[in-house]
């Protein structure tokens, strides 16, 4: 790995970013709107968003980074962009960790954002401190970023990564205890709900939003931060500088 | 750089497969230091499967290519060997200038170097435009301006002056023929037989097999003709008379074995 390399690989891929206004507004902007849908539909029900709230807030930024990095990534494959950093001195970590770094920094902005506004315009109520939720949040947003670089080894097309949302995310989603405490769970699911990242991720974040301190925050959330390091391992493992 | 072989490339029983479909089933070929080697034949006659074996980034099934000394692809090779690939291989969604920045920051060229290729491909006016705002042909400049950037020893081009006008494909030989007198060595892809003549060498290409390793005067004598589109036209059809008749497809064979 060379620092410069994977720096100027974010650089890079931020740069790109900055040519395509619209994309970095969705990417801001949709969470907090979908959170404020969130937090007005349960708005006559008092402490319905408080419970949901906080897991919506796990989910937006992990679902937009993985969808986000999937289809940029692909679109280097297939452009022969790839190929052609594949015979120049860069090593494969420095490419998928450049974009790990790129997608970060998107992350931390969409994260502060998403917090904020659930906090200060929905009112969501949480017990910790608020800057544990953004860093949640930003977690989840990497753990997107990871399983969309890894994804993309396995799409073919920009359609194909994108029906790994449905294989690979809604899964998480429903078994991760949003819908239903994962202890209520049919023991099958409860098992294999142990080996979804996403369930830690709100485990983290029902930690900090109920005021848990200590192990209970940090336990999960550092569970998380593994997978989305193995996952990253893993992309860097499915980048081939031979293709057929 | 090593001395002890004259070739810029050793391609010995190069064996690749692409799908079902066998591309070379042992080739071997030997491109030279320091001249411009054209390698030239008909669309899907492996042109870029040999280009994409000496770069290292094909998928090879046996045999062996060295490249400068070293296997194919090896670490070493990567700020020694430039490749540009056929169609035009940069970020649309960045400006000229950003593509070469960051080429330019990945194999360690010096910043001197951006403006220089810039000017080579005769850019000049459009480096802050985005490529996806620039033609085809402007496009696939940005993309050959790329593998100028640093001092490469091998440069390996495929199709550099498709879609091209006569002057500027003639301004990129002249470049061409430059990097060479600097001490280059350029492996040029083309399907215009008329670039044959710019050639110093000639690698004519016709289903997996070479058909031709020669010089341009050599083949326009050989096949007593004046100009290089019908040199090669006599040496497909010679190699078509030599070679075995093709497989018959199950259609015909169908009828045949039915009457």
């Amino acid at each position: 790995m060379n620092g410069a390399r994977t720096l100027a690989t974010a650089a890079r891929v931020l740069r790109q970013l900055s040519h395509d206004p619209r994309s970095i507004a969705l990417m801001i902007v949709a969470p907090s709107l979908l959170v404020g849908l969130f937090a007005w539909l349960f708005s006559d029900q008092t402490g319905v968003f408080d419970q949901f709230g906080g897991a919506i807030l796990a989910l937006f930024p992990f679902i937009v980074m993985f969808l986000i990095t999937s289809i940029t990534t692909l679109r280097e494959r297939r452009s022969g962009t790839l190929e052609r950093l594949m015979t120049t001195p860069i090593a494969k970590a420095d490419f998928i960790v450049g974009y790990a770094l790129a997608f970060g920094l998107m992350a931390i902005v969409q994260a502060v954002i998403t917090v904020t506004f659930a906090v200060w315009v929905c009112g969501l109520d949480v017990e910790g401190p608020l800057w544990q939720l953004g860093l949640v949040a930003v977690v989840d947003a990497l753990l997107g970023t990871a399983l969309g670089l890894l994804a993309s080894a396995f799409a073919r097309t920009e359609f194909q990564a994108v029906q790994f949302m449905p294989v690979l995310v809604f899964p998480q989603i429903i078994l991760g205890g949003l819908f239903m405490p994962r202890d209520q769970m049919p023991d099958v699911l409860y098992a294999i709900s142990d080996w979804l990242p996403l369930s830690y991720a709100i485990d983290t974040i029902n930690a900090v939003t109920a005021g848990d301190e200590g192990w209970d925050v940090w336990r999960p959330l550092l569970i998380v931060v593994a997978f989305a390091v193995g996952a990253l391992v893993l992309a860097s493992l499915t980048l081939r500088r031979r293709t057929p | 750089m090593n001395k002890s072989s004259d070739a810029a490339v050793e391609v010995r029983g190069l064996r690749v497969r692409r799908g079902s479909t066998e591309v070379f089933a042992g080739l071997d070929l030997d491109i030279p230091r320091g001249q411009v080697t054209g390698l030239l034949g008909p669309s899907g006659c492996g042109k870029t499967t040999l280009i994409r074996s000496i770069v290292g980034v094909q998928k090879v099934a046996g045999g062996s290519v060295t490249v400068l000394g070293a296997p194919a692809g090896s670490r070493e090779l990567r700020d020694r060997v430039a490749y540009d690939t056929q169609s035009a291989s940069v970020y649309s969604d960045l400006t000229i200038l950003q593509n070469l920045r960051y080429f330019a920051r990945l194999i360690g060229a010096p910043r001197s170097d951006i403006d220089r290729v810039i000017e080579q491909v005769g850019l000049g006016a459009q480096k802050n435009q985005t490529v996806d705002s620039l033609s085809g042909g402007q496009e696939s400049r940005v993309s050959l301006a790329v593998a100028m950037l640093g001092a490469p020893e091998l440069i390996v081009l495929d199709e550099p002056t498709v879609g091209l006008d006569p002057v500027l494909r003639a301004e990129l030989w002249e470049m061409f023929r430059a990097l060479a007198d600097a001490g280059a060595t350029l492996l040029v892809s083309s399907h215009v037989m008329d670039e044959a003549l710019r050639c110093d060498r000639l690698v004519l290409l016709r289903a997996g097999r070479i058909i031709a390793d020669t010089s341009p005067e050599r083949l326009l004598s050989e096949t007593g003709t004046t100009d290089p589109d019908a040199a090669f036209l006599a040496l497909i059809e010679r190699d078509v008379a030599s070679a075995d008749p093709p497989p018959r497809s199950r259609r015909e064979a169908r009828e045949e074995d039915g009457s």
